[in-house]
């Protein structure tokens, strides 16, 4: 393990108005690491993303990467550092194929001339260092896909521009139970292969099945980050619902 | 991945038929219905020489116009003004070359570049001020009709006799020439396609099968060669007056813009961001794309495309009057690309639709003409042809949602 986190966030505040949002939150990002982010709806999860992508910049704390002190003031900035967030509303155009949507915006060029070969080699390229096999084609438009096949094709277009964190926003949500499993097994693969991965989710069997860490939100505040061996299925769910945990149950 | 069959691609394209993406097979199907009825019908004319020329004239402007609007609806956008626009643009290259007398150099020039300006104002109202595209084109199309009317001076009827314009969408290459373009056109195609099968397989890419690629060069060479055959027949009327035989210009005309467009859509990054806004704008705009510049840069294409349709109306009629690009031109032109099989959804359309839609169109409007039908049966049955082929869009995409996700 790296001797400091990719990413790591100290005291971050965020209010909106007069509500405070979050309040001195903190949450380490590990190379290779799955850390899951939890919380119950309200708790401040969607802003701490935010504040991280750039698209709101908190009111207080520090943010670091790779040790250094940076400043995330827009979604470049975050895309600069190699900080991808995937949303749950897929970011990718249903009419272009998977080669096309993973090279979005980066097209290759030749002398002009858009590069298709070199594109579809690279993203097939991709596509098998994630073993994903499961696409037939790489030339076929993604609303031919299944939920879960355009998922990783999200991920993988997330590790073919080198991003070093990974964000995935609810990742199995609208899915069945293989799909879910085939996108948790590019999300290990993920952060085995060196990214830092934050999983949010509020699903526990995938919490569990995936991550290394587990960072628990609670009205805005970080209730806990601890490491997925350390706790329970049950003192996970007691973090999310009361803040606490360990000490309810057990006579102390 | 298994090897590429001729079979397999079949049988490829055919799930891509049941998803609901039926492409330009419609369309094509739907002219060959219609060349077979009116052929039947009356033989002697409509499948004359003659006659056949005449289709590549009269539908000219439409192509052009409906070539320009598929960049637009690509985005799932409109443009209603088109039609007068290329009224205005056609006024303003007669008006130049006649009142002022200015050489065809100028005026055809200016006439485009009023095109692009009318498109650049239009597309900066629909991406800056978020207006919706169909109600500043609406006004557009109240406004230019009064600009054409004014331009005329309240309704006269501007000839023009530059030989050169006329000779645009009225004169014919040469016997030799036109075997040469038509030589000339299948041998680049088969050179392209050929060097890209040979790319891909070169690379170790999944290619087309080579016999797929074959057939496709036979087949354009088994339309273009008696096509050109038919074109140089000779087809004067009174041969002893004059004589007339060879490709009409406008072909290679609406061949080259036809290239460049599809070459600008398929090939160029501008290409791939206009389909990926019509998709998914959000997607678009997370990829970095410049969203406002798209839309601008589609209006002032369509608008440029229309200006042509009016240059070359204005060469087939020799004049320019308050209803050049009126009545139903603009309606034939959505028309024909939506027929042609681009989408009124957005992120669906080639080039290659709006002349294929055109031709369907035309042959319609030729066709029932020539068995006498009055205008009301016509306008009827294009109107339900169109129906028909919105329709056919309107299922597809139904059937796509249906059998993705």
């Amino acid at each position: 393990m790296a001797a400091t986190p990719l990413l790591e966030l100290r005291g971050i505040g965020k209010s909106f108005g007069p509500v405070q949002v979050l309040r001195d939150v903190g949450l380490s990002v590990w190379p290779g690491e799955v850390t899951a982010l939890v919380g119950d709806n309200g708790a401040g999860k969607s802003t701490l993303v935010k504040c991280i992508s750039g698209i709101h910049t908190p009111d207080a704390g520090t943010v670091l990467f790779d040790g250094r002190e940076v400043s995330i003031g827009s979604p470049r900035d975050a895309a600069g550092l190699g900080i991808e967030v995937l949303y749950q509303d897929l970011a990718l155009c249903d009419n272009l194929d998977i080669v096309q949507n993973m090279f979005l915006g980066r097209e290759i060029r030749w002398g002009g001339v858009l590069d298709e070969a070199t594109m579809e080699e690279m993203a097939g390229e991709t596509l098998r260092n994630l073993s994903i096999r499961t696409v037939a084609s790489l030339r076929q438009p993604v609303s031919r896909l299944s939920g879960g096949q355009r998922q990783t094709v999200a991920i993988a277009k997330a590790v073919l521009w080198k991003s070093r964190v990974v964000i995935l926003d609810e990742p199995t949500a609208a899915l069945g139970v293989a799909q879910t499993a085939q996108v948790l097994e590019v999300v290990r693969r993920l952060a085995d292969s060196g990214l830092g991965v934050v999983l949010i989710s509020h699903n526990m069997n995938d919490v569990f099945a995936v991550s290394d860490r587990i960072a628990a939100l609670y009205l805005g505040r970080t209730a806990a980050q601890v490491k997925v061996t350390d706790v329970s299925h049950a003192q996970v769910v007691e973090l999310i619902t009361s803040g606490t945990s360990g000490r309810s149950g057990a006579p102390s | 991945m298994s090897r590429p069959t001729v079979g397999g691609h079949l049988r490829d394209y055919w799930a891509g038929l049941r998803g609901g993406d039926l492409g330009t097979l419609p369309a094509v199907l739907g002219l060959l219905v219609l060349i077979l009825i009116f052929g039947s019908a009356r033989g002697e004319t409509f499948l004359s020489a003659l006659n056949f020329a005449n289709l590549f004239n009269q539908s000219a402007q439409i192509v052009f116009i409906a070539m320009g609007l598929v960049f637009v609806l690509l985005l799932g956008e409109i443009d209603l003004s088109a039609g007068f626009g290329s009224g205005v643009c056609g006024a303003v290259m007669a008006i130049l070359l006649t009142d002022h007398g200015l050489p065809w150099t100028v005026a055809i020039p200016a006439a485009m570049c009023t095109g692009v300006v009318i498109g650049i104002v239009l597309g900066l109202l629909v991406a800056k001020l978020g207006i919706p595209s169909f109600v500043v084109t609406l006004a557009a199309f109240l406004g230019f009709q009064g600009v054409l009317l004014t331009l005329l001076g309240g309704g006269r009827n501007v000839a023009i006799n530059d030989e050169f314009v006329t000779s645009l969408n009225n004169g014919t290459l040469s016997v030799r020439a036109s075997w040469l373009l038509a030589v000339a056109g299948v041998a680049g195609f088969a050179l392209v396609r050929l060097l890209r099968w040979r790319g891909r397989v070169a690379r170790g890419l999944v290619a087309e099968p080579i016999g797929l690629v074959l057939a496709r060069i036979v087949g354009l060479a088994a339309l273009v060669l008696p096509a050109t055959w038919v074109l140089t027949l000779e087809r004067a009327v009174n041969t002893q007056i004059t004589s007339l035989k060879g490709t009409p210009i406008v072909v290679p005309v609406i061949v080259t813009f036809l290239v460049i467009g599809t070459f600008v859509l398929n090939r160029t990054t501008f290409g791939r961001h206009v389909h990926a806004v019509g998709g998914n704008v959000e997607a678009a705009r997370r990829a970095g794309i410049a969203v406002d510049r798209i839309r601008v840069a589609v209006f002032a294409i369509a608008s440029f495309m229309a200006s042509i349709g009016g240059i070359l109306v204005v060469s087939r009629q020799s004049s320019v009057d308050p209803n050049t690009g009126g009545s139903n031109i603009l309606l034939y032109s959505v028309g024909a690309a939506v027929i042609g099989g681009t989408s009124l959804f957005g992120g669906k359309g080639k080039i290659i639709h709006a002349v294929i839609g055109g031709a369907v169109i035309i042959v319609i409007e030729n066709g029932m003409t020539l068995l006498g039908l009055n205008s009301g049966v016509k306008f009827i049955f294009t109107g339900l042809v169109l129906l028909a082929a919105a329709s056919v869009d309107a299922l597809a995409r139904r059937r796509a949602a249906a059998s993705g996700g």
